[in-house]
């Protein structure tokens, strides 16, 4: 088995065989890439929501030829839900079973080892990431998490092993590639992302927002290209309540496609602009200030 | 690709530019310097561009971090940064001093204070007596019946359950009570939604005609944070905004105080009080922080700007909290009427308007966010 380290040489490297998935990496996202598999660090990602932190972690497994596991953080999540747990159904099923067969000649010693055996183990992700590795994990918003989790997390990703009490030591023959967002709704504890590379993943400039589009959609032209990311431009540029991110920019060039627009002009501007807006109030906001404005130029 | 690690004079360079770093208001770990040497290692020290990525990813924690990294890795490594649009320059903190807001609290009261004679009946009457009104003897000693305030923080189920005797039945601790059982049944076991501490944001307006009850509320504010620290966020509002809650948790209040006097650039500035808020809402409110929290807001409600940007934004700040309270030091005065611009613009938007001007009316204010 090759650690996926291995698999690439360079920063510029690694940034083409992204390319070559779709994903259009920057300097800065490539080197903190690379960096990450170099030395074995998890990558925290920072930044508004929509600007591909998620999809950085699925590109990077999918040009790395990797599994992506991933866990979704929520409020209250636990050890159960993120690690593993115990089929307890299964277990009393399977104890019923046995009892019956036996006709009261059981060994409860045996009986209780036949339970607690990796057949009646739930994997949930952060075990699988362990079991698979390598592979790429990702912890998908890490700020909906409460602090004891990002505590548990911490030991997890320090140690790449963890400990079933029953079965013994589980331990990652590679470390997993570990990337973490976060939308930034909570400040994550620093010992966490002390242990972690830092990337601030911002909205991408023009050109590079095309060139996105362009790869993401084959049978976009260049020109709606161009007017769509410019129209996204100046709506970020507004002070909305929601700027768009990039996943609306595609939404929007998706829509238009759908329509066979080739040119996006006022109204149709007006009748998708769904796609790209969720407040009633950032709409209202863009009508007033006027749709020639977003199509213009 | 490995190259060796960096060598005599490549290694002093590294390392000083982490202490130009510190210098420059950007402390570094050792373990984070050790990080930055080894990413250099990896990659090829000829490209600028490699070598400003590289510390980047190690030495930031925050987007706060990147503009006084840049400007330090321009001072350090000499070229310019291949830095991002639209993050320079956000915040360059400037420092100001506690003293100004000092002054502007005993610039009333220049005569000599007569000697406080504290007993029990006199705290009760400070305990009523409007705190702009103080002298500052009296003010020491209120400062240290604020510090005793035990705040309760307001509760929310959470997700996770809890054995109870009553409630729906937990299958889990059934099922394994059956197993050692033997699969028996036996009595079931019950459990019931947990709760957790519900998140209190505290918006505290800074401006001129709130300075002499700034003091006063920040004091009142760190009590809160160090009720429940994780729980608890403060800002300040003026003419801009400013994140106070890493500062306020430090256990010593004087330590805790001086930090926040530090971070305010706008001590008894104007008051700006849509934009700030607005301001809240976009870089912390809608992404989580004022969602299904108390939000606390602490001012007189004299808008300079426009009133509707201030309607608009309480209206928002409404629909993601799970109360709002606004507490207004002069709403405790007789004969009070919630006139000012600002005030009447948030009127329709908050669930209460409370006083605040003296110590028993920050208790009851407390009291109010408990139940919230």
């Amino acid at each position: 088995m090759r650690a996926p380290a291995e698999k690439v040489a360079s920063p510029e490297d690694l940034a083409r065989q992204l390319d070559s998935t779709g994903y259009l990496a920057d300097e800065g996202l490539a080197v903190s890439a690379y960096l990450a598999l170099r030395m074995g660090r998890p990558l925290f990602c920072e930044g508004e929501p929509g600007t591909g932190k998620t999809s950085l972690a699925v590109a990077l497994a999918e040009a790395l030829d990797l599994p992506l596991v991933r866990l979704q953080c929520h409020e209250g999540i636990d050890a159960a839900q993120a690690l593993y747990d115990w089929d307890f159904p299964r277990q009393l099923l399977h104890l019923r079973t046995l009892e019956a067969a036996s006709a009261g000649t059981l060994d409860p010693d045996a009986a209780e080892r036949s339970l607690y055996t990796e057949r009646f183990l739930l994997t949930r992700p952060l075990l699988r990431a362990l079991t698979e590795s390598p592979c790429v994990l990702l912890v998908d918003e890490i700020d909906r998490a409460d602090d004891e989790f990002e505590a548990f997390l911490l030991q997890l990703l320090d140690e790449n092993a963890v400990t079933i009490p029953e079965l013994g030591e589980i331990r990652a023959a590679v470390p997993p590639l570990v990337v973490l967002t976060s939308n930034r709704t909570r400040e994550v504890h620093d010992a966490l992302k002390r242990r972690c590379l830092y990337l601030w993943v911002d909205h991408p400039d023009l050109e590079r927002e095309v060139a996105i589009l362009r790869r993401r959609l084959p049978g976009i032209d260049e020109t709606l290209a161009r007017q769509v990311t410019r129209a996204v431009h100046v709506l970020r540029e507004m002070e909305l309540l929601k700027p768009p991110g990039v996943a609306e920019t595609l939404d929007w060039a998706r829509a238009l496609l759908e329509l066979d627009r080739t040119v996006l002009d006022a109204a149709t501007a007006s009748a998708t602009l769904g796609a790209v807006l969720k407040y009633r109030e950032d709409l209202a906001r863009v009508a007033r200030a006027g749709l020639d404005r977003l199509v213009a130029g | 690709m490995h190259t060796a690690s960096p060598s005599g004079g490549a290694l002093v360079g590294l390392i000083g530019f982490t202490r130009a770093l510190a210098a420059a208001g950007l402390p570094v770990a050792p373990d984070a310097t050790a990080a930055f040497v080894t990413a250099v290692t990896e990659l090829d020290l000829a490209d600028p561009g490699h070598l400003y990525w590289a510390g980047r990813a190690t030495l930031c924690h925050n987007p706060d971090d990147l503009a006084r990294y840049d400007l330090a890795f321009e001072s350090w490594f000499g070229g310019t940064v291949p830095t991002h649009p639209g993050l320079t320059a956000e915040s360059q903190p400037k420092l100001s001093h506690i003293a100004a807001l000092a002054e502007a609290a005993t610039a009333g009261s220049d005569e000599a204070a007569p000697d406080l004679q504290v007993a029990a009946d006199e705290t009760e009457v400070l305990r009523h007596r409007d705190i702009a009104e103080l002298t500052p003897a009296e003010r020491a000693h209120l400062d240290e019946l604020i510090a005793t305030l035990r705040p309760r923080p307001p509760m929310r189920a959470a997700l996770r359950v809890r054995p109870s005797r009553r409630g729906p039945v937990d299958p889990r601790r059934t099922l394994r009570a059956m197993l050692s059982a033997g699969g028996e049944p036996v009595r079931p076991s019950h459990h019931r939604k947990a709760t957790r501490p519900r998140r209190v944001v505290l918006l505290v307006d800074v401006s001129g005609s709130m300075s002499p009850y700034a003091d006063a509320l920040l004091r009142f504010a760190h009590v809160v944070t160090r009720a429940n620290p994780s729980g608890t966020e403060v800002f300040s509002l003026g003419t801009r905004l400013t994140r106070l809650s890493r500062a306020l948790r430090a256990r010593d209040p004087e330590i805790a105080l001086a930090g926040a006097g530090r971070a305010v650039p706008d001590w008894a500035g104007g008051t700006r009080l849509g934009e700030t808020l607005q301001a809240f809402l976009d870089r912390w409110g809608r992404r989580g922080l004022a969602r299904g929290a108390v939000v606390v807001v602490f001012s007189d409600g004299w808008e300079r700007g426009d009133p509707s940007l201030l309607a608009e934004q309480m209206a928002q700040l409404r629909r993601l909290a799970h109360a709002v309270l606004w507490v207004n030091p002069h709403a405790g005065v007789d004969g009070y009427q919630p006139v000012q611009s600002g005030i009447s613009a948030a009127l329709p938007h908050i669930d209460r308007l409370l006083a605040g001007h003296s110590l028993a009316t920050l208790q009851a204010l407390l009291e109010e966010v408990h139940r919230a």
